[in-house]
């Protein structure tokens, strides 16, 4: 069965290794010189990196985050689904049974899959290690040009990694499953690029931020720190942890609790700039002070394992689900 | 008469809230090359799909060769199926259809698989795609065969052919049968394709069998009659009608008899199986009790 399952699905896997290679071959070609000049510039490097770069940069960031969903799409969906459409499945149903028949298919696609995905996303971690750690060091302000965001926000942390891995198997599986349940191919892969964003969105701004509780930290607000008033007044506030990523910040009085800061805030800085430290001054006097809970910059690979974990265990489920529901198909 | 190799109690089977087979129940002789004739729509492919443990049934029971259809590969490798359209893996070759069945099925016969195809004709190297229809069907059939099944299971396998292609695949269904341990059930709506294979036929009409039995017998007990005036309510003991054509000057009723009927008076004649299995799918009466 291993045979079949391969036979059908060594065109495709082709195609990909070798998008997969071609893309390595240039992160390998490129990324020496990122870390010559990261340790001869620190972080200011980033300031040197032209367009080929960025380009670069870019390509392989969005490389990672897209191939879990096209795994899922053209892997996925199609798996069982294209059967159906030629009626394969029914002379693959009577030459073995259908649990070894899914169960083989799921293994050797879904193995391809996350080693395929694993593969890229080492090569881009690797590549852009200097570049994030140089982003890092920005102590929470954005980088220069394209190089914006640290690897534990959310749009970069899906694309650094293992955690693609897991994303990939989950992916592929939620495909195959929903094929297998709405036995359409198109309908198949529009309803599983949406349960799939949905799932990674959930993941990245609702459950991620709780899979480890924060550390706290109160720092007094002065003019170096703020960054921001918004317009019901609250203010955010930068901290001086490297990388860290910051998930939620309130202002809290005297007494510790947490409160509207006083609406002269918004002078301040304007007051600043022209000379004066008393407003600043007036509001530490007064208690005020920002609360400030975040993940430190080191809990970036706790967070992957945790997130690689869930995803692969998500992935396991699905497919036996899967297998029982093709199981009483009929 | 030795045992039954496909046995079907009061199966049915429901797609989406409509019945594709309700409450049918029949036997299928070991050791025959049976026909299973019926109009499109009387439950035929649903009947051997569910022989074949393609679907699972909604309600009674049906036991091939001794057991549950498709439930371990030991009773996936008695049975052969070849399913409507004879589907064949478009990408690959037919070399490869062969070591596919080699890889899956334990009781695979390659030397018989390889003799098949050379004898065919089929090239090696095409992809099954590339084929046309007839070998095609010809590769599927190879693939059913070389399982070394009990019994074959063909669900209309000639229905897109041409005709030449559809006798060139009876000639070869009848040779790759012939002196073997091997029951066949073989649907189809023609009864032509079933006259030149069969031994043994079934004439199912919205899952109900009408008549069932062996050819020979079958039409050894049906006759053709004729007089200017026949009641077929009036018929001597022993003697049925199956169906009357009237017309103002004579009386032609097909009729069962189980004891010969010259002697009445009637002019009689023999029958086709193909007037003989239509006159049985047009009647509107339920099912006379099957002839062995």
């Amino acid at each position: 069965m291993i045979w079949l399952a391969w036979r059908q699905f060594r065109t495709q896997a082709a195609v990909v290794f070798g998008a997969t290679a071609v893309l390595a071959a240039l992160l390998a070609a490129t990324g020496p010189r990122l870390v010559h000049l990261y340790h001869a510039h620190g972080r200011a490097f980033l300031d040197e990196l032209g367009g080929t770069e960025s380009s670069l940069y870019l390509i392989g960031t969005f490389a990672v985050l897209f191939t879990p969903a096209l795994v899922g799409t053209f892997w996925g969906a199609p798996l069982v689904t294209r059967e159906l459409d030629a009626g394969t499945h029914r002379l693959a149903w009577t030459l073995t049974t259908r649990t070894r028949w899914l169960v083989t298919r799921l293994g050797v696609v879904g193995l391809a899959a996350m080693a395929a995905t694993g593969l890229l996303s080492l090569a881009v971690t690797w590549w852009s290690d200097p570049i994030d750690a140089a982003i890092a060091e920005n102590s929470g302000g954005p980088g220069p040009g394209v190089f914006l965001l640290p690897r534990m926000h959310f749009l970069i942390f899906d694309t650094r990694g293992v955690v693609a891995i897991g994303y990939a198997a989950f992916a592929f599986v939620l495909g195959v499953t929903i094929g297998v349940i709405v036995r359409r191919t198109i309908p198949a892969m529009a309803v599983l690029l949406v349960l799939f964003t949905v799932t990674q969105a959930t993941m990245a701004l609702g459950v991620r931020s709780h899979l480890l509780p924060p550390e706290h930290v109160t720092t007094r607000i002065s003019s170096a720190n703020l960054t921001l008033i918004d317009i019901t007044g609250n203010l955010t506030v930068t901290i001086d942890k490297p990388g860290a990523w910051i998930v939620s910040q309130h202002t809290v009085n005297a007494a510790g609790q947490v409160v509207s800061p006083p609406s002269w805030v918004e002078k301040c800085p304007l007051q600043t700039r022209q000379g004066s430290h008393a407003c600043f001054d007036r509001l530490t006097a007064l208690g005020y002070r920002q609360l400030i809970s975040y993940h430190p910059a080191g809990r970036f690979w706790t967070f992957q394992w945790e997130e690689t974990a869930i995803y692969l265990a998500l992935a396991l489920l699905l497919g036996g689900f899967c297998t029982w529901w093709l199981r009483r198909l009929s | 008469m030795s045992g039954a190799v496909l046995r079907a109690q009061g199966l049915g089977k429901r797609y989406r809230g409509r019945w594709a087979l309700s409450d049918c129940t029949l036997e299928v002789p070991e050791g025959r090359v049976v026909g299973l004739v019926g109009p499109n729509g009387a439950g035929k492919t649903t009947l051997l799909s569910l022989a074949a443990g393609l679907l699972t049934p909604t309600s009674g029971t049906i036991e091939v060769c001794g057991g549950r259809p498709g439930a371990d590969r030991a009773q996936l490798a008695k049975v052969g199926f070849v399913a409507q359209d004879t589907p064949t893996y478009a990408r690959l070759t037919v070399a490869e259809h062969l070591t596919l069945g080699a890889r899956l099925i334990p009781s695979w016969d390659m030397r018989l698989a390889r003799e098949r195809v050379r004898r065919l004709g089929l090239p090696p190297d095409q992809r099954a795609g590339n084929l046309s229809g007839g070998q095609r069907a010809q590769l599927a059939l190879t693939l059913a065969v070389a399982k070394r099944p009990r019994l074959l299971i063909l669900d209309e396998p000639v229905a897109a052919l041409d005709p030449l292609a559809r006798r060139e695949f009876l000639q070869e269904l009848s040779d790759a049968t012939a002196g073997r341990e091997i029951s066949v059930v073989h649907s189809s709506h023609l009864v032509s394709d079933v006259e030149r294979v069969c031994d043994h036929v079934i004439v199912l009409v919205g899952s109900r069998v009408r008549v069932a039995g062996d050819v020979r017998g079958l039409l050894a007990a049906h006759h053709l009659v004729r007089a200017p005036h026949l009641d077929p309510a009036a018929l001597p003991p022993g003697v049925h009608a199956v169906s009357a054509d009237r017309t103002d000057r004579q009386t032609t009723l097909l009729v069962r008899a189980d004891a010969p009927i010259d002697g009445h008076g009637w002019a009689v004649a023999p029958v086709g199986l193909e007037d003989l299995v239509l006159a049985y799918m047009s009647r509107s009466t339920p099912a006379l009790e099957g002839h062995r």
